[in-house]
């Protein structure tokens, strides 16, 4: 075995492993990324349902409902220009709250409603999650106020 | 005035690693001997500042000085003294200070025991190792200084978020900061040898002790963060993939590469300039880790600065470090001459694949966790690649790594044999197959993962224990010899084979607890039952309780089998009036092999169907019904037994004998029995 022949292997192996791992790399951003959507977004843009994706902005004041005797939540998600339904089973995050910043993971049914498999927490008060103040900016309803942390 | 004190040695601490710098490293290069001794009492004065800075500012917390901003902020005269402790480093001043004073102390423990070293290499490890210190203390010097005032003081602080008031999570920090500061030593000694243009075995057995370290500190510190986001985020999980955990865990992979490269290069003298790569690699994913947690280009717990300067410093450190030793990398590498030569079927075979799988599964987290922000920074695009791109990408990596793994230690160096390797492993094969069998049967062949999972994790923790016994003779030779072995291995034996067994018992813990997880949510009056796993979980109601510096309410679960009441859980969700966060604390009963988990979630208010405000503003009654999660998580305990075993094995391979400071010389030196018995 000379250092030339044991140099070739290593190349190959290193570049198998490497086209590996791209191909494995393609083959799961073909599969599992999840865009974000702003609800103004998902109304104009005409997404096509049951593809998993992000929502995010406020919670619309006035909007959350519970279901007797079950753990389903419906809500609205609201860049203050449109608003996208949500229906949520499970338990929310602690700082759940009308007219506060909010992130949900799901996918659109055919109605239009989002179904929600899993709505995201926020860390403290003043918190605003950047995608909400990036859509709250894209419609025009951004308050300094509401993201004094960012 | 203690204040003042504290940022005055900051300041003289980067004045002195300027110095330390600088003047060492010229010495070397003209060869005065004077200038190179510098670096010794340069390193220790550089530690007693940073270190009376370190004590000035934990004085100003343990006081409650809130005429520092940073107390006022972060600290709270009513919270326990662990957390106003904890509190030191859980902003980001503090833990910039943590990270240079663990920095320092590294640079002062090379002077203190580096008596064996050349002194051209020592002078110029710590002169390389002062430029990240003088780095990172002109960061804290000029754009985050601790030690700010404010007039006139507030009566009160702001307190510490109450997510990061927790035990685990108060060593948590602490430990991470010893792993990236441990591998800026390896780095430290891949760049002076570098200048130094050479590399070889005695350079080596001073890299692995300090790899070795710094490994086996990132170990608990990721699995004390990890254990941290499985009791107190209250989801039942204990690793999400989350850019911050990335961040961590990217410096760790390629770390334990560089741990077994550095293993060949210390044996046989071979693969020395990728090594030295690896070891540049591991430092500047620290250092990313540290850029990324730290700039707010994440948002998490982590995120403390918010203020672009910061980033731009850690950025401008950053790509100096990088740029500057690749590009030194790239000049010298070619000059290191090669080592020995070997068959395909060797030892450095063995460790080569490990390095090729490790380094190529960095790659992938790294590209998963870096392309929302490519994206976001080309196209604008939002998007998030959460675990199933790295269940797809990273998981199918480790299956032939860990496939592998047993075989390595057997496999002779130079030339070994494979065959002769796996009849070692007949035992370890069995137990895999057994453990695939036994999984078919529970689960009627439903799900490969756990198939292949749990036979994996079988392979690995039998393979060592056969690893084991292999070389103590056992079957072969009488007990009382075997023992005697036993007593007569290398400390470095056994603390490979306890990383490599605790790996597989983390394996273990991983699969089982991803197939067999039970999860219930439910509403829940007083009075009503959940069944689980085999227990029975009855609700009695929610009290109101005060703790120290929060409100709580607190759920009391009767946790019953077979009509007998085993325990009460009390699950919690808590209130902080100072900041007004919310944190929902777990209720965990565990019995070593697996846990049951309540999370309490918010109150039904009377009259439900009509829309309601914040559950919480309303007052529920004693018949309102409440949102329960309940796990039962078979096999989660083992994650992190696994985790601190392998940190165990660290510390065990740290003392072995070769790398005591005055240890005899070279394996060369040594007769080949000695060489065949490692």
């Amino acid at each position: 075995m000379t250092r030339k022949r044991r140099r070739l292997y290593l190349l190959g192996l290193m570049f198998a492993a490497l086209g590996v791992a791209t191909a494995l790399v393609l083959s799961a951003f073909r599969d599992s990324i999840v865009f974000f959507y702003s609800p103004s977004e998902i109304v104009e843009k005409r997404i096509p349902p049951d593809r998993p994706m992000r929502i995010g902005g406020l919670v619309e004041v006035g909007s959350l409902q519970r279901a007797q005797g079950s753990l389903e939540i419906r809500f609205r998600v609201t860049d203050l220009n449109h608003a996208v339904p949500v229906i949520y089973a499970g338990v929310l995050p602690d700082l759940f709250r009308e007219g506060q910043g909010v992130v949900a993971q799901g996918k659109l049914d055919s109605e239009g409603v989002f179904r929600a498999s899993e709505v995201l927490a926020k860390h403290d008060e003043n918190y605003m999650p950047p995608e909400v103040a990036d859509a709250l900016k894209k419609s025009g309803h951004w308050q300094d106020k509401a993201g004094t942390k960012r | 005035m203690i204040a003042e004190l504290g940022y005055f040695a900051l300041t003289l601490a980067f004045m002195v690693a300027l110095v330390q710098a600088i003047v060492p490293l010229a010495g070397a290069a003209r060869g005065d001997h004077r200038m190179m001794a510098l670096s010794r009492p340069a390193a220790f004065v550089q530690f007693g500042c940073v270190a009376v800075a370190f004590a000035a500012l934990t004085h100003a917390f343990v006081v409650s000085d809130f005429s520092v901003i940073n107390v006022a902020q972060n600290s709270h005269s009513a919270k326990p003294m662990l957390y106003k402790l904890s509190g030191v480093w859980g902003n980001h001043e503090g833990s910039m200070l943590l990270w240079v004073l663990i920095l320092t102390l590294f640079g002062a423990a090379v002077a203190a025991c580096g008596g064996n070293l050349p002194a051209s290499l020592r002078a110029r490890v710590l002169a390389v190792h002062a430029m990240i210190g003088a780095a990172f203390l002109a960061f804290i010097v000029f754009t985050s200084n601790p030690f700010l005032r404010l007039d006139p003081p507030p009566l009160d602080g702001n307190g510490l978020n109450p997510l990061l008031q927790d035990p685990g999570l108060a060593f948590h920090p602490p430990f991470l900061y010893l792993g990236y500061v441990g591998f800026s030593m390896a780095f430290s000694f891949a760049v002076a040898a570098l200048i130094e243009g050479r590399v070889d075995p005695a350079w080596a057995r001073w890299v692995r002790p300090w790899t070795l370290a710094a490994w086996a500190a990132l170990t608990l510190g990721i699995a004390l963060g990890s254990w941290w986001a499985y009791y107190e985020l209250g989801w039942g999980g204990f690793w999400f993939w989350d850019p911050v955990e990335n961040a961590s865990f990217m410096p760790w992979l390629i770390g334990t590469a560089l741990l077994h490269s550095a293993i060949v290069v210390e044996k046989r003298d071979a693969l020395k300039s990728w090594t030295i790569l690896l070891a540049i690699i591991a430092f500047a994913l620290s250092l990313i880790g540290t850029f990324l947690v730290r700039s707010g280009v994440l948002t998490s717990v982590h995120a403390f600065a918010v203020d672009p300067a910061r980033g731009s410093f850690i950025l401008a450190i950053l790509v100096v470090a990088v740029g500057g030793s690749l590009g030194l990398y790239a000049l010298r590498a070619p000059q290191l001459k090669a080592g020995g030569l070997f068959a395909p079927a060797s030892r450095e075979s063995a460790l080569i694949l490990n390095n090729l799988l490790l380094s190529v599964a960095a790659l992938t987290v790294f590209i998963g966790t870096l392309y929302p922000l490519f994206l976001d920074a080309i196209s604008g695009a939002k998007v998030s690649v959460g675990p199933p791109f790295f269940n797809a990408t990273f998981l199918p990596l480790m299956a032939p790594l860990f496939l592998a793994l047993p075989a390595g230690p057997l496999i002779a160096w130079k030339r070994g044999d494979i065959a002769e390797a796996l009849r070692r492993l007949r035992f370890a094969a069995v137990a895999a197959a057994g453990a695939a069998l036994g999984t078919f049967y529970l689960l009627d062949g439903r799900s490969l993962l756990a198939l292949g999972g749990l036979a994996l994790a079988a392979w690995l923790v039998f393979g060592a224990l056969a690893e084991l016994g292999y070389r103590i003779g056992g079957g072969r030779l009488p007990l009382a010899h075997a023992l005697a072995r036993a007593r007569g291995l290398p400390r470095a034996a056994w603390g490979m084979a306890l990383a490599h067994g605790g790996l597989g018992l983390a394996v273990a813990g991983i699969v089982v607890s991803q197939v067999w997880q039970i999860e219930r949510v439910v509403l829940m009056r007083a009075g009503d039952r959940l069944e689980i796993a085999g227990y029975m979980l009855a609700f009695q109601g929610v009290t109101r309780v005060a703790g120290p510096n929060y409100r709580a309410e607190r759920g009391a679960f009767d946790v019953m089998r077979d009509e007998r009441i085993v325990t009460t859980l009390h699950p919690e969700k808590r209130v902080y009036p100072v900041g007004g966060a919310t944190t929902t604390e777990a209720a965990i009963l565990t019995t070593g092999f697996a846990d049951l988990y309540v999370v309490l979630g918010e109150a039904d208010a009377p009259g439900a169907g009509q829309p309601l405000n914040r559950p919480q503003a309303a007052i529920a009654g004693p018949d309102a019904a409440w949102a329960v999660r309940a796990y039962w998580n078979p096999l989660v305990p083992w994650i992190w037994f696994g985790a601190v075993i392998m940190f165990l094995g660290g510390i065990v391979s740290l003392f072995d004998r070769r790398y005591r400071v005055g240890a005899p010389a070279p394996a060369r030196a040594r007769g080949p029995a000695a060489i065949a018995a490692e």
